[in-house]
């Protein structure tokens, strides 16, 4: 607490002195707004319909397009980790498409989905599938051979095995993944929504810019910083309550 | 010293019945080192046959060779009649290190069900059956303890319990109390010996402790390393009932410690 309070002792001055100047000489600008100025427009928002339903655009198509990233990219992952030769054939793939940034297929995306939610989730599902599949390869990697030998002499099936055994024990590090999936869905969702998507909160902070409103995108990018921090917590606080022995994973 | 190496011919020798397990010429080969070499025995059933020798000597690697674990290079490892090419469902494996052998998202209860579950038990018996392995090894009352919240010999013991959910014919363990402390070991060697007795199953028991070689054995094969072969074979001639302390008295007790000391000593 004493170290978060030493911390907070930069930007809170650098706030105070933003608003000062404000206050001194009077800001008229289209590109900046007083704090003051901010925090009226950050709790009006509150009262605003169309901001929660920006909220609820990004979150849905964030959403969506994690548990379709997050799945496809479990489901490969632990296939890639169970079947060394599969994972081989397809690395150069993987290795090839894994660099792309998510934003350069905006353009093919908006060619094949068009405007709208689909594009989104298209685009968020792709970017989560590597993280994901990656950390899950290499989970399964990690299972203790001990484990597997045990499934051998206990001659449990395929599915049995990997229900009971490998599943199970995968599990605390998939969450890890899960989770920083979780923030990069927000990144990559808010990014779309500025660069081309008519939706949620990203398309907000660029309506307000463009209407030269600078107190509501700023507004607006508090709460963009705000949600990422709340999902990240809830992830992390549920995190430790199912997993209280992953602290040595956990950043 | 005498080595008395048992090579035993198909069917087994009169009046002997026939053996469980069996091992013939066999040799394993990793790459191109040579761990096992012509390895030859056979274990008749309710015999408990123990293993010894220096590091290196493949203690660990017969042991798997026999679970069908590893297959070997030459020769040929018998089961019951049957060449072992994969784990049998009767054959099971104590190891030495159960904290990676335990299911640690299972509760005791649990970790003995995976056995009943991988049996295809109803799950209307399992409760039964559990709470009578568990009280069998002294885990009556902590069924619902995670493996995280045992002592080790606790964990040991919930392994052993695991192996019983099995029926095993043949109970094979690696180094299992290795890693305990000496009270905790010698009880649960008599608890072994008390459930090998109650079970009838047969025993084949990794150890580097010679006294715990022959406490428990009925019969010790000794490997001598690079690559691992029998070096001797010695008969425990002690009765079946043993005690810590007036067994480890006995004359016949202190040769053989003396024998199996020399025997290592010769690589140390």
């Amino acid at each position: 607490m004493r170290a978060f309070l030493k911390g907070a002792v930069i930007p809170l001055a650098l706030v105070a002195a933003w608003q000062l100047s404000a206050n001194l000489w009077g800001i008229t600008s289209d590109t900046l707004a007083a704090p003051a100025d901010i925090v009226v427009a950050f709790v009006a928002a509150l009262g605003a319909p169309e901001f929660w339903r920006a909220m609820g655009q990004t979150l849905l198509a964030a959403a969506a397009g994690l548990f379709i990233g997050a799945a496809a990219g479990l489901i490969t992952g632990v296939a890639f980790g169970l079947l060394p030769p599969l994972s081989r054939i397809m690395r150069l793939t993987v290795e090839v498409l894994r660099p792309l940034p998510a934003i350069a297929i905006v353009p093919i995306a908006i060619l094949v989905f068009g405007f709208g939610y689909m594009l989104e989730i298209a685009i968020v599902a792709f970017a989560t599938f590597f993280p994901v599949m990656i950390l899950s390869e290499a989970a399964v990697g990690q299972v203790h051979p001990r484990l597997i030998e045990v499934a051998r002499v206990l001659r449990l099936g395929t599915i049995p095995r990997l229900g009971k055994i490998v599943l199970p024990a995968i599990l605390p590090r998939s969450f890890v993944a899960l989770r920083l999936a979780a923030g990069l869905a927000l990144v990559v969702a808010i990014t779309v929504e500025v660069a081309a998507n008519p939706l949620g909160l990203g398309s907000r902070l660029m309506q307000a810019a463009g209407s030269l409103r600078p107190a509501d995108m700023f507004a607006t990018l508090l709460w963009i910083a705000l949600l990422g921090w709340g999902v990240n917590s809830v992830l992390v606080l549920i995190e430790r309550s199912l997993f209280p022995d992953l602290k040595e994973l956990t950043r | 010293m005498e080595a008395r190496l048992q090579v035993v011919g198909a069917g087994g020798t009169a009046g002997r019945p026939a053996p469980v397990l069996e091992i013939k010429n066999a040799s394993v080969r990793f790459n191109d080192f040579l761990v096992l070499d012509d390895i030859s025995f056979s274990m008749s059933p309710g015999e408990f046959v123990c293993v010894i020798g220096p590091s290196g000597s493949g203690k660990t690697t017969l042991l798997r060779l026999l679970a069908g674990l590893i297959a070997p290079s030459g020769g040929s490892v018998t089961y019951k009649g049957q060449v072992q090419s994969e784990p049998a469902r009767d054959i099971a494996i104590v190891f030495q290190d159960y904290g990676n052998a335990l299911l640690p998202w299972r509760t005791a209860a649990g970790n003995v069900s995976l056995a009943l579950e991988a049996a295809r038990v109803p799950k209307a018996e399992r409760s039964d059956r559990i709470a009578a392995l568990l009280s069998k090894v002294g885990l009556g009352s902590h069924g619902e303890r995670f493996p995280g919240q045992m002592s080790g010999g606790m964990q040991q013991r919930l392994q052993i319990a695991r192996c019983l959910a099995q029926e095993p014919s043949v109970l094979l363990m690696d180094e299992p109390f290795g890693a305990l402390d000496a009270m905790t070991r010698q009880k649960l060697q008599d608890e072994l010996l008390r459930i090998v007795a109650d079970s009838g199953v047969t025993g084949f028991f990794v150890t580097h402790d010679l006294e715990e070689a022959i406490y428990l054995g009925d019969r010790i094969i000794a490997l001598e390393p690079n690559p691992g072969r029998i070096g001797a074979v010695f008969d425990v001639p002690l009765p079946r009932q043993r005690d810590q302390l007036t067994t480890r008295e006995v004359p016949a007790f202190l040769k053989l410690r003396r024998q199996l000391f020399d025997f290592i000593g010769r690589f140390e």
